[in-house]
């Protein structure tokens, strides 16, 4: 099936203006009712937590109320229906978009949708040996900087039982597994997405049922460690980074969020096609994090300088 | 020996409202004190579902929209305030750990303050 990734997450919350606020804050842009947008069109909705037009919450409380997947052509749209309709209900809404929900309760959208082009250089680092370079003069840092979020990269859920999970996406969806941690969940990409992962879960007690996260893509590191520099300058806190994964290879940089989950910048994440082959590893720290840095606040040495007197 | 560090004033806390602290200047907040009811408590800035993570998403921002229920942003896991315990999400049945918090002619002292 010919699902191109994630288009849209929603969310319904009471805190609202907080949310706005904090994905605003995060690089997105704001183009009304709830929406915030990256670059290709791609976007959280963040809506009153009783939006009459929000699906039913889930009875965790998670924020999260569904995720939409973008499909290539009408065909797709009629395979999934057919498909989902087999055992569950498939609804289409006013937009033509489809509404129904995964095996463990999660509601997703499909939907006609392509992702605006976007024309801009990644990030273009200088190295002994490579060519282009990032040129003569070409300055490859500021003091500011506020980087744009390019696409929707991923989510990744807490589900109770991560093979029913699995089993759903891959045999009903077409998704395809990339790598996987043991006895916590699998990295799946739909088939028209050659991101490493669109889609992960970590299996937990029932009652955790929810969001763990979700992001966007960057231009590359530097701009996800500006993101998130900024998002600490103005008070917010960071959960885990910046650093690097090592499934996926994508650097990361997780925020605490009002919406109740973490929300991350992503960037430089692998490309992969039918030929890969997936891995596996426990779900460890080691196996999670190639490296992992920290920002210090003061890092010079204090006292007075040279040649005066200590006390 | 009982380490008693002052905090600031109670009425720095008003009705529904929760503050950060960080006594031993660490770099960020270890402990918080929230009002509900006009009784103040005091609990490790330490959420029990990884024991690693701080809870707010914002310096100070522990309560949810209501300011009914204490939160962690990082899993949406919600405590009841006055006891600590967590009744909905990611670490349900487990409780935040409670601090000694005195109030003397409007100041508030913790003892034991968690140094991280």
């Amino acid at each position: 099936m010919n699902i191109t990734g994630l288009c849209e997450v929603i969310f319904g919350v009471e805190n609202v203006a907080d949310c706005h606020q904090f994905v605003t804050d995060y690089g997105l842009e704001p183009v009304g009712n709830g929406r915030f947008e990256a670059l290709d069109g791609t976007a959280v909705v963040i809506l009153d937590v009783n939006d009459p037009s929000l699906p039913a919450a889930m009875e965790t409380g998670t924020k999260l109320r569904k995720t939409v997947y973008s499909v290539a052509d009408q065909a797709t749209l009629e395979a999934i229906r057919a498909e989902l309709s087999r055992d569950r209900e498939v609804t289409v809404l006013a937009d033509g978009s489809l509404q129904s929900i995964d095996d463990m309760g999660f509601v997703l959208g499909f939907k006609l949708f392509e992702r605006q082009p976007i024309d801009l250089p990644a990030e273009i680092v200088n190295a002994p040996g490579n060519s282009p370079s990032r040129g003569l003069n070409a300055i490859g840092t500021s003091l500011v900087h506020s980087p744009k979020p390019r696409t929707l990269s991923h989510i990744v859920y807490f589900v109770p039982d991560h093979a029913v999970f699995e089993k759903f996406y891959i045999e009903r969806l077409g998704f395809v597994v990339t790598d996987r941690f043991i006895g916590a969940g699998p990295f799946m990409r739909p088939a028209g997405s050659i991101d490493h992962h669109a889609l992960f879960c970590i299996q937990t007690p029932p009652f955790m049922k929810g969001i763990e996260h979700f992001t966007f893509h960057m231009a590359g590191p530097s701009d996800v460690v500006f993101g998130g520099t900024n998002m600490v300058n103005k008070g917010y806190e960071s959960f885990w980074g910046p650093g690097r994964h090592i499934f996926g290879s994508n650097w990361f940089w997780y925020f605490k969020s009002p919406m109740g989950c973490n929300m991350e910048f992503d960037a430089d994440m692998d490309l992969h096609d039918d030929t890969w082959t997936a891995r596996e590893a426990p779900l460890i720290a080691d196996n999670s994090q190639s490296f992992l840095l920290q920002y210090r606040e003061k890092w010079s040495p204090g006292g007075p300088p040279p040649g005066e007197a200590h006390d | 020996m009982t380490e008693r560090l002052l905090l600031g004033r109670e009425e720095d806390i008003p009705e529904g409202s929760a503050r950060g602290f960080d006594p031993h200047l660490s770099g960020r907040n270890t402990l918080f004190v929230v009002r509900r009811n006009g009784q103040l408590f005091a609990y490790r800035d330490l959420c029990p579902h990884y024991e690693t993570t701080t809870l707010p998403w914002r310096k100070h921002a522990y309560l949810n929209a209501r300011a009914d229920r204490i939160v962690c942003s990082a899993h949406g896991a919600e405590f009841d305030i006055a006891s600590g315990l967590c009744v909905q999400g990611a670490c349900e049945g487990r409780h935040l750990a409670r601090l000694s918090l005195i109030c003397v002619d409007g100041l508030m002292f913790v003892d034991n303050p968690p140094r991280s």
